[in-house]
């Protein structure tokens, strides 16, 4: 049987990979790759402790649908808003997108 | 070594590999598809977590949903082969300190944690069970997300129409 740590190991990489790619991206949709990557990591993790702590509770699983769920929705929303911002100001570099800042 | 962890090795070395390949290909296109390869090595995890369901899941709404609408935001805003000048900001070494720091700690706490693990195999009817928990205990998340979805769907449409009476 795989332990439960080598998981969990896993899904800490591949959070920080997407934190990095969260915070250094300059392309907007790059930077909502690194967000479904961390999400994907919290996922793992969620799964891993149903099947090695509680499986006979499906909380993990149910919480891991909910996270699919408002991943797709934070997806169809900020590539709207990325798409909008694009016509607008032709550009998808989030530097450039400072209007609110003074 | 069994043959279980010796598949796990392989998924996981491939899902840090293609997450890394997301965040350091400097065309973003490349970065799309090692996105992909990505989600698919998750969805292998889910496979051997015995969470199949989770697994096509996964593979439907990440990879046919999500994954598609990502390229298509692309192809919509970008010219695809052009490699911009500079594919990360100013921050980039400070992004890497936090996430490297960020690493350290988990992995420090997942190392010395005391999991306490159960050995109770996972239960025969998983996805039924699932069906019946969704609609028993969390039938009210579960409208809210249903809720959620149609906000998402709704609101991305206003969002990213074409609004032609402005320019008036």
């Amino acid at each position: 049987m795989i332990p439960l740590s080598w998981y969990l190991i896993v899904a800490a990489i591949l959070f920080c990979i997407g934190l990095y790619g969260a915070l250094a991206r300059r392309n907007a949709i790059g930077v909502l790759m690194g967000i479904e990557l961390m999400l994907n990591a919290v996922n793992i993790n969620l799964i891993a402790f149903w099947r090695y702590i509680t499986p006979d509770i499906l909380t993990g699983q149910v919480f891991a649908v909910f996270v699919i769920t408002v991943a797709a929705a934070e997806a169809a929303i900020g590539l709207a808003l990325i798409i909008s911002i694009f016509r607008n100001r032709q550009t998808v570099v989030v530097e450039d997108v400072d209007m609110m800042k003074f | 070594m069994t043959l279980m962890q010796l598949v796990f090795l392989i998924l996981a070395v491939a899902a840090i590999g293609s997450a890394i390949g997301v965040v350091a290909s400097k065309n973003i296109f490349y970065s799309a598809l090692f996105l992909i390869l990505c989600l698919f090595m998750v969805a292998g995890f889910y496979v051997l977590l015995e969470a199949p369901f989770l697994a096509a899941v996964q593979v439907l709404i990440y990879v046919g949903a999500i994954a598609v609408l990502i390229i298509f935001s692309l192809m919509l805003t970008e010219k695809l082969m052009s490699t911009e000048a500079r594919a990360w900001n100013e921050q980039w070494w400070v992004a890497l300190l936090v996430a490297v720091c960020l690493a350290a700690v988990l992995l420090y706490v997942v190392v010395t944690a005391n999991w306490q693990v159960s050995d109770a195999p996972a239960i025969p009817d998983a996805i039924a069970a699932l069906g019946k928990t969704l609609m028993g205990t969390y039938v009210l998340p579960f409208e809210v997300a249903s809720v959620l979805l149609l906000m998402a769907l709704i609101g991305s449409i206003v969002i990213a129409r074409e609004e032609k009476e402005e320019k008036e």
